[in-house]
């Protein structure tokens, strides 16, 4: 693709973008207003995180792109593809090779290192957006440090459920300030984000960008009586017999078999290369093996 | 037997393979050419430039072709080509007193100075199908008349001449401009109605209805209408004049509003505007509408709670790129999600069981 | 025209500025690491590091003070020629570069809005060199802390109590930089 610039923005959007990134740093959890541009993708199909990979990659990057936890979802090969075409930059599905990880939904399960980066596809940035759908309301609640309304949405739901229902997009207050949308990872997710490795946030169609230097403070909101849980599937991954991971359950037939696996794929590939199995590890391997051929 | 699902690459090549196939249909029926898309569907084409933000017929039929007839698909196109296109300078304000206008009428005055020119229009067209165009498209042999020569004034500068129009403020700042920059709340007049002229002509459509129907009506007069093509010109530095690069069709609409008044200042008639690329009347119509209903604040009138008057509202949801975009990421894989909603509502159901029966699980 | 200010731009700029952003990136995310910046060659008395910065941040769209010795005609048709940003009062301006001395006083500069924290200038400061001795850092993007000698101690706490609201600084000496956010507090090691 000769036609395009390295990673296909232009170099002033570029810089505008770098800015907005510099800020972020600077102001952990604010979002800071950038002026996306429209990518060949669609708005809410990763344009604000694809951006932000344009803006901070290097020719000597390796690029890792996930989506749900996995390399080899559609979109996640539709944006490792276009960066390959467009930055000529070498990727990876394997987290400790990567240099740059974009996702979607996901934090990878292996801690990652101060010279990563992981950047978020984010579709809406703004935690307070569904209550309340202002944005000139909710850019005045972060000025003043006014989150009483999400305090009260969580007590609602302890009210009415006898627990927080919040199970994705779990909000956190970032160095005891700003609120901040995590993105839609699962709240098994968020006690990872207090990590070694920078995290850029992109939402391109809401033109935000905000990012979370390494060690920063993270904590998701809770009460004191009803603390904040990481939780996850109560099970074993039934192919590398992980029990730390996140778990996706999948339906095997119609008389409710099924079986859960690491949502992380790499991390799955990873465990059972070196040995581990879990309960149906045998029969499924099997099985990968005459698909391979 | 579980497998995980590999070859996303493949599958994308198949389905992008396939979707080419479908775009060419049938091989017995000769390809689709972009000249005859730009000359025979121009409306079409017209749409996609004003919503695509770029004056181009050519690309905007190519677009039309490639995105199989999907307007918001080839508006899409149209947009993600636009933002790769270098900026060379921008344009004088084009004049559109000056405009040669293939159409022009008032629905306030029976007749004015330049006259009442119907144009190509649908307008008084009955809706009947015309079945010969099965067959053929011939046009029938008209002869042609003299083109007019005399100018053709705006309608509300007459009005203006007896101060019964409000007199729009002018302003020699730069416009700001959605495209280069972060849409930021209150907007102000030029960004609403760049979003307004970019915007989803159903969306327009619908909200300028909506006035006309009660939520926030303003007795709207279509004090004019013309569509024609105007010079566009830019000031070269090197020359230190302006010089004419080229010209574009457009469609202006000029709306005459209820009036306003005070003890300080008599009554005068208000204005809403609307300015959009090609022929496209229904648009530039809606867009006058919205516009007016939008300057409520500027206008001293009450805010009704009406969506036309909700400028971050409208502003936020009119472009119908991010709306597609957005709506249709839904199809993506959320399963990451959905299983941490699957845990807790397991959970939730489990402890609300559990309250409600508690002697018969303790039976158990 | 003086050919002198064609020289010293990126030899190519998409590949040169990106591997500057990500050492301008570390360093923000980072405070108190220094890290090498390098692709511009700009008139004395701006730095390797400085001039690269400017050509990786700084555009028509970004207003650029300079302070003291670095406003001289050299530096100014460098950054016109290259950069092409305004040069600007320090109360309008999003980029600043000079010597410690000559950027004050810093109350010129904008600090952002409560609601727009984001506007707030950039300052560029020039040293003689980058020492990684002296304060004891703390905060975001600090494993627990990092020294680094700074020009002085009572302005970086000032401007980190105006959390959220503050400037963030780059330092540059030769081809290094480091950085110190808004985030970052100060203390006397």
């Amino acid at each position: 693709m000769s036609d395009y610039n390295f990673a296909y923005l232009d170099e002033q959007t570029k810089r505008m973008i770098r800015r907005a990134i510099l800020k972020g740093l600077a102001i952990p959890g604010y979002q800071v207003p950038f002026a996306s541009r429209e990518m060949p993708m669609p708005y809410g199909w990763g344009t604000g995180g694809v951006q932000v990979s344009a803006a901070t990659l290097t020719p000597a990057d390796t690029l890792k792109v996930i989506d749900q936890g996995a390399d080899d979802t559609t979109n996640a090969v539709s944006i490792r593809k276009f960066f390959e075409k467009t930055a000529g930059v070498a990727t990876t599905e394997e987290t400790g090779a990567a240099s740059i990880i974009q996702t979607r939904h996901r934090i990878p399960e292996e801690d990652l290192r101060e010279d990563q980066i992981l950047v978020y596809q984010v579709p809406i940035p703004e935690p307070l957006r569904f209550l309340e759908p202002s944005e000139i309301e909710t850019r005045k609640m972060h000025s003043l440090e006014e989150y009483g309304l999400m305090h009260v949405k969580l007590y609602e739901d302890i009210a009415k459920h006898g627990a927080i229902a919040t199970s994705y997009a779990y909000p956190v207050k970032v160095e005891g300030r700003y609120v901040m949308d995590p993105s839609p990872i699962p709240k098994f997710d968020n006690p990872k984000m207090e990590m070694a490795a920078i995290q850029l946030f992109g939402a391109g169609r809401e033109q935000r960008i905000y990012a979370l230097p390494p060690y920063c403070k993270v904590v998701s909101l809770d009460f004191e009586d009803f603390p904040f849980e990481a939780s996850k599937a109560d099970h074993a991954c039934d192919m590398c017999g992980a029990t730390d991971s996140y778990l996706d359950e999948v339906i095997m037939d119609d008389s409710g078999g099924r079986m859960f696996v690491c949502s992380d794929t790499d991390y799955c590939t990873g465990r059972r290369q070196a040995g581990h199995m879990g309960a149906q590890a045998a029969a499924a391997s099997a099985a990968l093996e005459e698909t391979a051929v | 037997m579980y497998v995980a699902v590999k070859g996303g690459e493949r599958a994308i090549d198949n389905a992008h393979a396939w979707l080419a196939e479908e775009r060419r249909g049938d091989l017995n029926v000769a390809e689709l050419s972009v000249s005859q898309i730009r000359e025979q569907l121009s409306l079409a084409v017209n749409r996609v430039m004003a919503e695509g933000s770029l004056y181009d017929p050519d690309l905007a039929a190519l677009a039309i072709k490639q995105a199989r007839g999907d307007m918001i698909e080839a508006i899409f196109l149209i947009r993600a080509y636009r933002t790769t296109l270098p900026r060379f300078g921008a344009s004088a304000p084009v004049e559109t007193e000056a405009m040669a206008c293939d159409r022009r009428i008032s629905a306030t005055f029976k007749d004015a100075p330049g006259g009442q020119v119907l144009g190509p229009t649908f307008d008084y067209t009955h809706r009947l199908l015309d079945f010969a165009l099965a067959a053929d498209g011939e046009v029938p042999n008209i002869a042609k008349g003299e083109a007019r020569t005399e100018p053709t004034p705006h309608i509300t500068d007459f009005l203006n001449k007896e101060g019964l129009i409000q007199t729009e403020a002018t302003s020699e700042d730069v416009p700001g401009d959605l495209t280069r920059a972060p849409l930021e709340l209150p907007a102000n007049r030029p960004l609403r109605l760049q979003a307004l002229t970019r915007g989803d002509e159903g969306f327009v459509l619908s909200m300028a209805y909506s006035t006309q129907r009660g939520y926030a009506r303003n007795h709207a007069f279509v004090g004019e209408l013309r569509i024609g093509k105007v010079s566009v010109e830019m000031e070269i530095p090197e020359l230190g004049f302006a010089i004419e690069i080229g010209e574009v069709e457009l469609t202006e609409c000029e709306t005459v509003n209820q009036f306003q008044g005070s003890k300080t200042e008599p009554p005068q008639f208000t204005r809403g505007y609307g300015l959009v690329f090609g022929q496209s009347e229904r648009k530039s119509i809606s867009m006058a509408l919205v516009d007016r209903a939008l300057r409520w604040e500027e206008l001293g009138e009450d805010n009704l709670g009406a969506p036309a008057q909700d400028e971050e509202f409208v502003l936020y949801h009119s472009d119908n790129i991010q709306a597609t975009g957005f709506l249709e990421h839904i199809k993506l894989p959320h399963y990451v999600d959905f299983q941490s909603e699957l845990e807790l509502i397991r959970k939730l159901r489990r402890e609300a069981l559990e309250n409600a029966n508690p002697i018969q699980e303790a039976a158990e | 025209m003086n050919t002198e200010v064609l020289k010293g731009g990126f030899g190519n700029a998409p590949v040169d500025a990106a591997y500057a952003f990500r050492a301008a990136m570390k360093a923000m995310a980072c405070p108190g690491t220094v890290e090498v910046l390098q692709g511009a060659q700009p008139p004395a008395p701006v730095s390797v590091a400085a001039g690269t910065l400017l050509l990786t941040l700084c555009d028509p769209d970004t207003p650029l003070h300079l302070a003291g010795d670095f406003d001289c005609e050299d530096v100014r048709a460098w950054v016109s020629f290259h950069i092409g940003a305004p040069v600007v009062a320090a109360e309008v301006s999003m980029f600043a570069l000079g010597s410690w001395e000559a950027l004050a006083p810093l109350s010129r500069f904008a600090i952002g809005t409560p609601e727009y924290p984001d506007r707030s200038a950039t300052l560029i400061v020039e040293q003689e060199v980058l020492a990684q001795d002296g304060m004891a850092l703390r905060g975001p993007g600090i494993k627990d802390s990092v020294t680094m000698a700074l020009p002085e101690t009572g302005a970086f706490q000032m401007n980190a109590m105006l959390f959220p609201l503050g400037l963030d600084f780059f330092f540059t000496s030769g081809d290094q930089v480091s950085a110190l956010p808004r985030t970052t507090k100060v203390e006397v090691a």
